[in-house]
């Protein structure tokens, strides 16, 4: 006789309560050892439910699929020389950027959830983190297979793990990793699976992917899309882990404010870069990121943060200051870059007449006030031969690293300077937001590897900047660095485009 | 009351998809965006296996959707029958 074909509720159940084990000779709490430091308090794992109740057969075959349609478009982006293909030669940094800033965080996601999926008493928790510790190292796989394409033809992308562990700027996104890896485990579920992957990541895989197909970059943007499928489901195990986190215990709330506020800001700080990614990297424009922020953050986050009020939870902390940033911290950021553009791995350039027209009409309120003034200043500057380049090392962000550029919101041509005195030593931030994360745990931010103090201290190798640069950095000086205009990047690509090679 | 949204790739299932949401759900919206497409509406979305397998001509497993998904907005419910999006406002 045929036995009668499980549902899907009998197979979730089958899966993550049937091959559960209680413990009879050994003791509960030495066989999860972080589940109980944090103060959370968890009284019924049964209670946690996958609402895609997804098995291991249904994960393995559709992941399965997924990688077989993916793989089938890198091989027709080669074959076809795609990166012949994009808008021009100055799109291809941003996927640099992506390659040495993003990917690596991935893999850091791979570990972060093998980890905690270790760490959890309740089954279900475990069979989805397992699952989505999976999913990020396929994230990674499939990034460095579709970029490896470009390394054949463009600088800048040959050494990025080595770059991701000690280039200044990447220390941004790597520490934000760092922050959460060295968090408890549920600090990480809030800091990735909510505030990182529901709140925060359709602003980079959503309108910047789709910018990647707009830009002719078929593999980026397939991978991006393919990554952000198990998105889809990460997003809604975010959410599903703050409702239990919520309904399990009242004294959990307060705790998970705490971390919400601490992870929307952190993560906003690591958005800076997307935001300048997405209007000024991307020589075809789908939205500005100030429409970006408005669709994915404002609208999405506001329906989200109403829905959660009814266990207690308000919006994170600072939220109002985004809404004013995000007319600003673009252009704060590639001006950054641009100013230091000898010191980065990958190449910057002045935007064209017609990307100024574009960022002058998206940010009708800023940009001819604050920023076209600086550009104009920096294409006469260009033009007598003077290309600016800042000589200074930045004085870095304790807690975002990322260098002191933002200017106080409320007036956009001051920079903001906060401080926080520690045991006789003064750290310095960006933002209240950066300020307040210190001020909260500043046992743990005291030990942070800030580059620029790095090097002063003597431990990144060489005397000056360019010693650095390239032997400690790796970067190859005079191809991955400075300006677009000049580099080889340009001068190949213009002799491929003047012989028609297709 | 809030928007509930999902995002798909636009690729040849998606097509069927859609076809099948606005069916199912009259108030939705479609916005085309470069390879993507997004749906949203007030308050619910509801995909559903019955249409779906309507317009695409053949069997269709709820949990395919995870093929063409890229982004969602919403407290997810789905069983064998439907995908139900919805907030609790
Ligand atoms: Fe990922
Ligand atoms: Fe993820
Ligand atoms: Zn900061």
């Amino acid at each position: 006789m045929v036995a009668k074909k499980l549902n899907l509720k009998d197979k979730y159940r089958a899966l993550t309560r049937d091959l559960d084990w209680d413990y009879d000779y050994s003791d509960r709490k030495k066989a999860f050892p972080y589940e109980e430091f944090e103060g959370i308090k968890i009284t019924d794992w049964s209670k946690w439910e996958d609402p895609f109740r997804l098995t291991m057969d249904a994960y393995w075959k559709y992941q399965a699929e997924k990688e077989k349609k993916l793989y089938a478009i890198f091989d027709a982006f080669s074959q076809n020389n795609g990166h012949l293909n994009v808008t021009d030669a100055r799109y291809v940094n941003a996927i640099k950027v992506f390659l040495t800033g993003v990917s690596p965080l991935e893999y850091q996601a791979f570990q972060g959830y093998a980890h905690v999926g270790r760490q959890f008493g309740g089954a279900g928790a475990r069979v989805a983190c397992q699952m989505q510790s999976i999913d990020e190292l396929r994230h990674v796989q499939t990034q460095v297979h579709a970029m490896s394409h470009y390394n054949k033809f463009f600088d800048g992308f040959q050494d990025w793990t080595h770059m991701h562990d000690r280039v200044w700027y990447l220390s941004v996104p790597k520490s934000f990793f760092d922050d959460a890896r060295s968090a408890g485990p549920f600090e990480f579920l809030i800091a990735i699976s909510f505030s990182f992957e529901y709140v925060l990541t359709n602003l980079l895989f959503v309108p910047f992917m789709s910018g990647a197909a707009h830009n002719g970059d078929m593999a980026t943007c397939t991978f991006g899309f393919s990554a952000q499928s198990d998105e889809a489901r990460h997003m809604t195990l975010g959410l599903e882990i703050i409702k239990f986190l919520l309904e399990q215990h009242e004294d959990n709330v307060p705790i998970v404010q705490k971390w919400i506020d601490k992870w929307f800001w952190r993560g906003t700080r690591l958005l800076a870069i997307v935001a300048m990614m997405m209007d000024y990297m991307l020589p075809n424009k789908v939205m500005s990121w100030k429409e970006a922020w408005e669709v994915y953050f404002e609208d999405a986050g506001g329906a989200l943060f109403k829905d959660l009020a009814r266990y207690g939870i308000r919006m994170p902390k600072f939220v109002e200051t985004t809404a004013k940033e995000k007319e600003h911290i673009s252009h704060q950021a590639w001006w950054i870059f641009y100013t230091h553009g000898h010191a980065a791995g990958f190449h910057t350039w002045i935007p064209s007449d017609e990307e100024l027209d574009w960022l002058s009409e998206k940010y009708p309120d800023t940009f001819d006030k604050y920023y076209r003034p600086r550009w104009e200043l920096a294409k006469e500057m260009e033009a007598r031969g003077e290309r600016f380049y800042t000589k200074a090392l930045p004085q870095l962000c304790t807690t975002c690293q990322i260098p002191m550029g933002f200017t106080e919101m409320d007036n956009p041509t001051q920079i903001a300077y906060r401080s926080s005195d520690y045991e006789g030593e003064k750290y310095h931030f960006c933002s209240d937001g950066c300020k307040h994360i210190f001020d909260q745990e500043p046992e743990k931010y005291v030990q942070s590897w800030l580059p620029v103090h790095q090097i002063y201290q003597g431990n990144c190798g060489g005397a000056n900047v360019e010693e650095v640069l390239r032997d400690y950095y790796k970067m190859n000086l005079g191809e991955d660095n400075m300006d677009f205009k000049g580099s080889s990047d340009e001068k190949r690509w213009n002799e491929w485009k003047r012989k028609g090679v297709a | 009351m809030s928007k509930v949204y999902l995002a798909l790739q636009d690729n040849d299932d998606s097509r069927y998809i859609v076809e099948a949401i606005i069916e199912d759900n009259q108030e939705a919206t479609v916005i085309n965006q470069p390879a993507m497409i997004r749906i949203e509406s007030t308050g619910e979305l509801v995909v559903r296996r019955s249409t779906v397998e309507e317009k695409i001509g053949r069997d269709w497993d709820v949990q395919e959707l995870h093929l063409s998904l890229i982004t969602l907005g919403g407290n997810v419910d789905e069983d064998e029958d439907q995908l139900r999006l919805s907030w609790n406002v």
